[in-house]
């Protein structure tokens, strides 16, 4: 295979930074503050919009949503990497994409969102941060350990087409706007950058996203699993140009206190990301990259984005999501739940649990 | 020498480089990887070089098949 630029550090670097600067600059054509792109409120809009909760201020059809599965559907046709695959443990993937979805719910935002809000100067995403990496390191624990959900499988080329159909069936009805499809007419939902620009955003990510492999909880993992520092370099690229947009457009502002969008209990903010760290590590990636490999033609992926989905819906319809006022009683025992709950799966899933026996699969011999 | 094969076909991230990395422990000299996926082959392509392993790829039909040597 040619090499070029595009496939090293420098490739991964300049990812990066394309996405940081689209997310400020989305914030400038109308999406709302340090929600350039999301992907778990952007999903969450989606599941308003058609209805699935009946949250008013929260439901849109996000066009960046579309365009990244669309970006790293293309992308994947150019570069013979589509693959319709599947059968890894569909409902597991479902149960853990709910209970991301849930935790991200709790911190308001996904792993995405947590870079642009730190990149912000909004201080309670550091304990988001904080929270997101006890969450991977537990997730590590149990990879180590030879946590598994199994190989998938081909699938049916069809298959693999069905999830960016569905993505254009969105735009159709994004474009027309028919009455049965929810727009909020205030709060986040309304807020919006115009049609076509958020979906050539969500492209133009998509694409470089499927290139490089962006992902936000690889970044971590494969550092402290492998010593590799080539997915960290994206996110640390992502906070380095999104908190320079940030500083030219006059949008930053460190401060704990009347953030966009964020809540100030540092507990709970903590915990979600626990929630969203340990899920996605299990999962094999963060939200935006299971986005992507959605794109790329994998139904196991397409399983976790409709947990995902469904998580955004109850998290709405049974008070589960925090707001700026704080997180719900009904959202911290929801967070708990799901945090066994993904216990339970780490556990049942790893062939050779050790804590009987530790020493014995030492992961750093070769280092 | 009969060099040990792993199949990581199916199998998503990172557990083809775990596995890898496990089977380097258990066969110092080297292994063969199977992948059936670019992100895999990539990854361990990667992680073999760092360990500072040689590595030679070959396409085998939708799949590679990765040697990584001790150099």
């Amino acid at each position: 295979m040619r090499s070029s630029w595009i496939d090293g550090k420098k490739g991964i670097i300049i990812t990066g930074a394309i996405v940081g600067i689209i997310a400020v600059c989305l914030v400038q054509f109308g999406n709302p503050l340090n929600m350039g792109l999301c992907i778990a409120c952007f999903i969450r809009d989606i599941a308003g919009a058609v209805g699935l909760h009946r949250a008013s201020p929260v439901q849109y059809i996000r066009p960046e949503i579309i365009g990244i599965v669309l970006g790293a559907f293309f992308m994947s046709i150019v570069r013979k990497e589509f693959v319709a695959r599947g059968g890894s443990s569909p409902f597991i993937r479902f149960i853990l994409g709910f209970f991301v979805m849930i935790g991200a719910l709790m911190f308001l935002g996904c792993p995405l969102r947590m870079i642009l809000r730190l990149g912000g100067g909004d201080i309670n995403a550091i304990f988001g941060l904080i929270g997101f990496i006890i969450g991977i390191v537990a997730g590590i624990f149990f990879l180590k350990r030879g946590f598994s959900l199994k190989r998938n499988y081909k699938l049916s080329q069809l298959e693999g087409y069905l999830f960016p159909i569905i993505m254009l069936g969105l735009l159709i009805l994004l474009i027309l706007r028919p009455t049965f499809i929810y727009f909020s007419e205030s709060g986040p939902g309304s807020m919006h950058a115009f049609l076509y620009i958020s979906l050539l955003a969500g492209i133009v990510v998509g694409a470089f996203a499927q290139r490089t492999r962006l992902c936000l909880v690889g970044g971590i993992r494969d550092l402290f699993l492998f010593r590799d520092t080539y997915l960290i370099l994206g996110f640390l690229s992502i906070f380095i140009s999104v908190t320079v947009t940030n500083m030219f457009f006059g949008t930053y502002k460190l401060s704990l206190l009347g953030q966009p969008i964020a809540h100030v209990d540092g507990l709970w903010n903590c915990l979600g990301m626990i929630l969203v760290g340990w899920g996605s590590a299990l999962l094999g990636g963060c939200p935006l990259r299971q986005l992507i490999l959605s794109g790329e033609g994998n139904i196991d992926s397409v399983m976790d984005f409709l947990g995902m989905l469904m998580g955004a819906a109850f998290s709405h319809n049974f008070a589960l999501a925090a707001s700026p006022s704080g997180p719900t009683i009904n959202g911290k025992i929801a967070v708990v739940i799901g945090l066994v709950i993904v216990a339970i799966i780490a556990y049942c899933n790893t062939e050779e649990i050790s804590f009987f026996r530790k020493g014995e699969i030492d992961g750093d011999k070769t280092n | 020498m009969v060099i040990k094969q792993i199949d990581t076909r199916g199998l998503s991230c990172p557990q083809p480089v775990i596995k890898t990395k496990k089977g380097m422990q258990e066969n110092p000299e080297g292994v063969e990887v199977i992948v059936d996926n670019t992100t895999a082959k990539i990854n361990i392509e990667r992680f073999a070089k760092l360990s500072g392993y040689k590595v030679e790829s070959r396409k085998n039909d939708a799949e590679y098949v990765i040697k990584v040597e001790r150099q």
